[in-house]
């Protein structure tokens, strides 16, 4: 038997969730494991309190198809101690990632490395003999746009944040 | 006046109404045993396996619409508890697991009976609490009920270190529980309840498809309304039988896998998929891609996840069952639209086409005993309003198949996990809380073996369960699909060690009869309900290489059923 595939569907599209939830023991743990329960995937995830410390904030980017991050978002709604969830993706919002960078810089590279930074608006955070360490944020995009521009220099190691993000305007997640 | 937090325990299940719960003692919760010893408000009954007391609770609640309680130590006596709670979470079946853990400057240290319950029960529960401080037992239980019993049941997972449960404070138990992350309440939108009637009203070739949510969400009454003022056919599954009589001319009974011919051919020819508290499940729906192929669904269920979550539907009404259906009834009353008369009367006529083939046919004049007959004469001897339990594999659909159940909560399965030794402690759970009710387990002599140990719980607390064993000496299911699929290879589902079910049912202070003709099946039958007061266990020896039919292979639609 042959399917015609509705491909409109079937295209599986990056989804960046905002999640406001209680600040308890195994709260994280619970949305993670219902992510490899599930067999769903997570990209990057970030949590942390917010002002009100009886709460978490996390943002998580997950990939897949519209069904999929549907069904995706009404699990993670399900689990008792997800407050709030918001798929930001459906709205305006903006987005920041954090990268460190520790790349090779001697000699003439030292110059490049900084001039790189620059461009980037970023910072050298430290720095030794043979070594710069490189602090850029932005979105996504940027941030794999430095690491490009650093791909002739020796990267020595890198940590990058995951994403964070917010609505645009006025309006708070609650 | 100071309790400690054992007895606060005691007093949160009393707060709570609970007359029963099913546990087994251990280290890290002798405190709490102590508790129970000083009182006579709450009954603790004793089982022989953690696993028993989990489904004790779960018969219990499946038969009463209340939570079951229950009570394991730490370690061993939490992972035995493991398999009864997925299976209540599977089918939504509110409960209220309490964990003993190691005193808390103990936790992480891999101390002796020391496990992560709270961890190892996650993906299976509903929501779990590890209680870190005496003052939070209250608010802590209040919380377990009321999501245990809210929006779909589950259960809960209490895990409460030894220490705290010595400690003393004193006790006031919350009135009112609010929290924040968990808001059950959903009424179905106005504007989808009125696009559906809409549907309704013009559909041609209808069909009700209904589960285990009419029953959990207590709307057999509503759906009885509903669908005789329709008069549309009604198929319900293995988890919904009941909601609607299966004696009623507009039940087609059970559909999927083993379901019937005119309910499946129903399902793949309608226009108009009307479901009810269910979930799509794949023992359902077959092969995804050739489901329903015409029809459009409209979906009732108070778990949004559970929409479009397998297929897509095309009106989602989000709500409890009762209040929906009551509001679709109102507005279906005060309707000036009728059914489509003709159209309906040319379904039916289609759909008694398809009854006529007669699915459930059995050869009756069999001497050698058929399974099928067995579940018949049962039906007769109880007049079929027993609560009827079961294990899982060919009993299981013959019991679903062949009893005819015309009430809900009487028919007590593992649908969703399909759990192996479910069918006894489910029995004593009911029996316990209808004592005076006719209460039969229908099993086999595999999945039987595998709580066999509560019949010694049955004998201490005077539980007359009814056991129906259905003996063909195989793993029948296993050899079912080994003899269609693995061209009769019959890998270890063949038991050739299988002890004497009557001296054994004896041993444990029971009646046993043994039954080898289809002759002796009604009057054994007779002999073991006269016995109101005892425990009867019935070893029907029946025909070896019976299969149940009619069944959709994997990977088929509902429209390619294999038939007798």
């Amino acid at each position: 038997m042959v399917y015609e595939l509705d491909n409109s569907e079937a295209v599986e599209m990056k989804h960046i969730i905002s999640i406001l939830l209680e600040n308890e023991a195994g709260a994280l743990s619970r949305v993670a494991g219902l992510f490899s329960a599930r067999a769903y995937n997570i990209e990057s995830l970030t949590v942390a309190p917010t002002d009100d410390p009886s709460l978490s904030r996390m943002t998580l980017v997950t990939t897949g198809t519209d069904e999929i991050v549907e069904q995706v978002c009404k699990q993670l709604n399900k689990l008792v101690d997800v407050v709030r969830l918001v798929n930001l993706t459906d709205d305006v919002h903006v987005e920041r990632e954090l990268i460190l960078i520790k790349v090779k810089a001697e000699n003439e590279q030292r110059d490049e490395v900084k001039r790189i930074v620059d461009i980037f608006h970023g910072h050298v955070i430290d720095s030794s003999d043979t070594t710069y360490t490189l602090e850029v944020t932005g979105d996504s995009e940027k941030i794999d746009a430095v690491l490009k521009a650093l791909e002739g220099m020796t990267i020595i190691e890198v940590v990058r944040s995951g994403q964070l993000g917010m609505g645009r305007g006025a309006k708070g997640i609650m | 006046m100071e309790l400690t937090g054992a007895e606060i325990i005691i007093e949160c299940l009393k707060a709570e109404g609970v007359d029963y719960v099913f546990g087994y003692p251990g280290g890290a919760v002798l405190h709490i045993y102590d508790a129970f010893y000083k009182q006579d408000d709450v009954q603790h009954i004793l089982v022989r396996h953690e696993q028993g007391a989990t489904h004790a609770a779960d018969g219990y609640a499946r038969a009463t619409g209340k939570p079951g309680i229950v009570l394991v130590t730490s370690g061993p006596g939490a992972t035995n508890a493991v398999t009864g709670i997925a299976t209540a979470y599977m089918d939504s079946i509110p409960m209220i697991v309490i964990t003993g853990q190691v005193p808390k400057h103990l936790i992480g240290n891999d101390a002796f009976q020391e496990v992560d319950s709270v961890g190892i029960t996650r993906p299976i529960v509903k929501h779990n609490f590890l209680i870190n401080d005496v003052n939070d037992i209250a608010e802590t239980f209040k919380k377990a009920f009321y999501v245990a019993t809210t929006g779909r049941p589950g259960p809960v997972v209490i895990d409460i270190p030894k220490d705290i449960t010595a400690e003393k404070i004193a006790f006031e138990y919350p009135a009112e529980i609010k929290m924040r992350s968990y808001n059950p309440t959903v009424i179905g939108d106005d504007e989808q309840i009125r696009r559906a009637v809409d549907l309704m009203l013009k559909a041609e070739r209808p069909m009700i498809y209904t589960g285990g949510g009419v029953i959990i969400g207590n709307g057999s009454e509503q759906l009885r309304t509903f669908t005789r003022s329709l008069g549309y056919p009604i198929t319900q599954t293995l988890m919904g039988l009941g909601a609607f009589p299966a004696s009623d001319p507009l039940s087609l009974g059970m559909l999927g896998m083993h379901g019937t011919y005119e309910a499946n051919m129903g399902m793949h020819h309608s226009d108009l998929l009307i479901a009810i508290g269910a979930r799509f499940d794949d023992r359902v729906t077959g092969a995804l891609e050739k489901f329903c192929p015409d029809a459009k669904i409209i979906h009732i269920d108070v778990d949004p996840a559970s929409i479009s979550k397998n297929v897509k539907v095309d009106v989602p009404i989000v709500g409890e069952v009762a209040p929906v259906l009551d509001t679709i009834n109102a507005l279906l009353s005060k309707s000036a639209e009728q059914t489509n008369k003709a159209a309906l009367e040319k379904w039916w006529a289609q759909i008694n086409e398809w009854r006529a083939q007669d699915c459930l046919k059995y050869d009756r004049d069999s001497e050698i005993i058929k399974p099928q007959y067995v579940v018949e004469e049962l039906h007769k001897i109880t007049n079929g309003d027993a609560f009827i339990t079961s294990d899982v594999g060919q009993h299981q659909m013959f019991a679903a198949q062949y009893y005819g159940f015309d009430k809900p909560r009487r028919w007590i399965n593992s649908g969703g996990l399909g759990t192996m030794g479910f069918g006894l402690p489910a029995a004593m759970g009911v029996q316990l809380a209808y004592p005076d009710e006719t209460v039969a387990c229908i099993t086999g002599e595999s999945s039987i073996q595998m709580c066999i140990q509560e019949l010694s719980t049955c004998k201490q607390y005077g539980l007359p369960v009814k056991i129906i064993n259905l003996n063909n000496g195989y793993m029948g299911m296993v050899r079912q699909w080994q003899e269609f699929f693995y061209e009769k290879r019959y890998a270890m589902s063949y038991f050739d060690a299988l002890p004497d079910f009557v001296a054994l049912a004896e041993s444990y202070g029971h009646v046993g009869i043994k039954v080898e003709k289809t002759a002796d099946v009604r009057p054994a039958l007779e002999e073991a309900f006269k016995q109101k007061d005892r425990l009867v266990f019935l070893d029907f020896i029946t025909d070896r290489e019976e299969n149940v039919y009619p069944m959709i292979p994997t990977g088929a639609g509902l429209n390619e059923m294999i038939l007798v």
